[in-house]
């Protein structure tokens, strides 16, 4: 007596059964032979492995001459550090989005790409810390950044934007973390059951800190999982929109501007869906996971950058309307200098890459062709790095001042750390798809379990309540 | 999980597994319409209407949560008014010591990553986790409890528990197989 419910039907495509789902995702931890080595796992890997290199040459040449290795200088003081800084931040954001706020709105599709997201999410706040810490020119002594009781009498200032970032970025970190490790727990305990090698049973049970999946530990880890998520949604806003503080809060043209909170968080989840998809698109195809992760997954994820999309394209507008509507000379010259100074291709790439092309998305046919929602959505990437770009330097580089107007140029230096932190994260991704279930493996036998429909359960005969020790 | 010594000849539970969740819901209302109290269900992944079936209530991680979010909010503002205030008061361009809404920021953040925190360790404590060793793990084929099985324990400490007329009871309720659990 299955009844199916239409809504949730195609998220899982194909005849799946629990052991299936075990079997599709687990299997591609446990049987490394088959998955790994005659995909193009080792390509991805070894190309992370190379820009990582780059990026530890970056920071110890960084740290034995000092950040005048970059091209940033006064009036420039952030450039590429904290462009990259706000572009990684933003696609970490993705991975809460979907972990997060599809959770507490019931959207079931959420289960296939969470896991994934919120790696994304953690390796991606990672490589965001790294600039910041960077740019303080002595990161050993970034813990200074935060409030202790010290020798030197001193505290930080609390008043401060870049304060607040701070303390943003690192609950956020935290939270993410704990997210992420408690979404794992059960299935640790899946992969500690499925085991057959003894150091691996081992190491997976201390991962999973004997959980047992009983009913009272479901119960209050329902509840925990759902207050974090909770609480994780109302802290994802509020991390882009601390971030933009730190350029709204200031006097510099193009920066003092109200619309900036709501236009970075929707150009975050714009860059994190992006992300996601860069990544989801080739994994579900290497891994054979198109029936978990489905057309429909990719259609609704290409229709939330299209939203989003448009909310920042209306930012970009607002930003030229207030520019114009301000009255300010340097408001309205530094438009001008956006439009056709020399870094007026920056501009107009970043108009064409995240105004025009997402449009495309408006066909369903579009949004169903991986191959160009893939290249799409990796214009987004360049785009809203891009759209960074023209925000922070390209307005410090205009002043109130007309004698302190001075280009900026990046260095190589810039340009290492920058894909220095992509092979990072690439390299923490590969390693994450080839040893950790990148599915939620208890969240889609949930789902399974929603997708199948009630099985009528009728005993034989009317079974009394035997016993004889006599209770009621 | 395999390869677990038992530690010692006590009763744990007499332990049904089934194949369809809705087997094992059905049978843990049956259980508890028959009187049985200290039931467990073990399942692979979470039934909503499992803890009513069992009767569990516990609303204890919520407000280890509330709480934790108070602390973190106290703590937030507290440390900015105590650094302002006290510790180091200072005239930046003659603005209050005490700047309500520039100390809203870190207050937000604080009270997040408190209650964050109490979710997080309140559903482990409450769990008793990490716990390595459980009797329930001694249960023959109880890997599967966290693959594609699932587990109905009537335990041992059950007032109504015997030996042969529980066994019959979960034999009645169609399980692929019973079993008695020592620990």
């Amino acid at each position: 007596m299955a009844t199916t419910d239409p809504f949730y039907e195609p998220l899982i495509e194909g005849d799946q059964t629990f052991t299936t789902i075990d079997e599709k995702i687990a299997g591609v931890i446990r049987d490394q032979k088959r998955y790994h080595f005659k995909h193009p796992w080792y390509l991805f890997f070894g190309f992370g492995f190379l820009l990582l290199n780059v990026l530890l040459l970056s920071i110890a040449w960084l740290l034995y001459q000092g950040i005048g290795i970059w091209g940033n200088n006064v009036p420039t003081a952030w450039a590429f550090d904290i462009v990259n800084f706000v572009w990684w931040i933003g696609i970490g954001h993705a991975g809460t989005l979907i972990s997060a706020i599809l959770l507490l709105m019931r959207q079931q599709w959420r289960n296939s790409i969470n896991r994934f997201a919120e790696a994304m999410t953690i390796f991606a706040v990672m490589c965001a810390g790294l600039f910041p810490l960077l740019h303080t020119g002595r990161p050993w002594v970034a813990y200074w950044l935060f409030p202790y009781p010290n020798i030197m009498g001193m505290w930080p200032q609390f008043r401060s934007p870049l304060m607040w970032d701070v303390f943003a970025v690192s609950t956020y970190f935290t939270v993410s973390l704990l997210f992420w490790f408690m979404g794992l727990i059960p299935d640790f305990a899946t992969m500690r059951d499925r085991a057959t090698n003894g150091i691996l049973q081992k190491v997976l049970g201390l991962l999973s800190m004997g959980w047992r999946g009983s009913a009272r530990h479901w119960h209050r880890y329902e509840q925990a999982y759902l207050l974090l998520a909770g609480l994780s949604t109302p802290l994802v806003l509020s991390v882009h929109t601390i971030v933009s503080y730190d350029f709204a809060v200031s006097i510099v043209p193009g920066w003092n501007i109200t619309v900036f909170p709501p236009y970075f968080v929707a150009g975050a989840v714009f860059a994190g869906f992006a992300m996601v998809l860069l990544f989801a698109i080739p994994v579900r195809k290497a891994y054979g996971w198109k029936e978990l992760i489905t057309m429909k997954h990719i259609d609704w994820m290409a229709k939330i950058m299209l939203a989003t999309g448009l909310i920042v394209f209306y930012g970009y507008i607002l930003e030229v309307f207030y520019g114009w509507y301000s009255g300010e000379k340097v408001e309205w010259a530094l438009n001008w200098w956006r439009f056709n100074g020399p870094y007026a291709p920056a501009y107009w790439c970043l108009i064409l890459f995240n105004g025009i092309i997402p449009q495309l998305l408006w066909s369903p046919k579009i949004r169903r062709n991986t191959t160009v929602v893939w290249f799409i959505a990796f214009g987004i990437s360049i785009g809203m790095w891009l759209e960074r770009f023209v925000i922070i330097p390209m307005s410090l580089m205009r002043n109130y001042l007309p004698s302190s107007d001075r280009m900026y140029y990046p260095t190589v230096w810039d340009f290492g750390m920058f894909f220095g932190t992509i092979g990072l994260f690439l390299f923490l991704m590969m390693l994450f798809i080839r040893f950790m279930p990148v599915i939620n493996l208890f969240e889609m036998k949930d789902l399974l379990y929603k997708l199948q429909g009630t099985k009528k359960v009728v005993y034989d005969d009317a079974l009394p309540a035997t016993n004889p020790a006599g209770g009621e | 999980m395999a390869g677990f010594t038992k530690h010692k000849d006590t009763p744990h539970a007499l332990v049904a597994e089934f194949t369809h969740p809705d087997d094992l819901l059905a049978a843990a209302r049956m259980a508890r319409s028959g009187g049985y109290k200290n039931l467990e269900a073990y399942s692979p992944f979470p039934m909503h209407e499992m803890s009513d079936a069992i009767g569990f209530k516990d609303q204890r991680v919520p407000w280890i949560v509330f709480l934790g979010g108070l602390t973190g909010a106290f703590c937030g503002f507290g440390l900015q008014y105590y650094v302002n205030v006290w510790d180091y008061p200072m005239n930046v361009g003659g603005r209050p010591l005490v700047s309500i809404p520039s100390f809203i920021p870190i207050t937000f953040e604080a009270t997040i990553l408190f209650a964050s925190l109490g979710a997080f360790v309140g559903m482990l404590a409450m769990n008793f986790l990490p716990q390595p060793y459980h009797p329930i793990f001694n249960t023959p084929n109880f890997e599967r409890a966290s693959q594609d099985r699932f587990f109905l324990a009537i335990e041992a400490s059950d007032p109504q528990f015997d030996r042969e007329a529980t066994q019959k009871f979960l034999e009645g309720l169609n399980p692929e197989a019973v079993s008695y659990v020592e620990g």
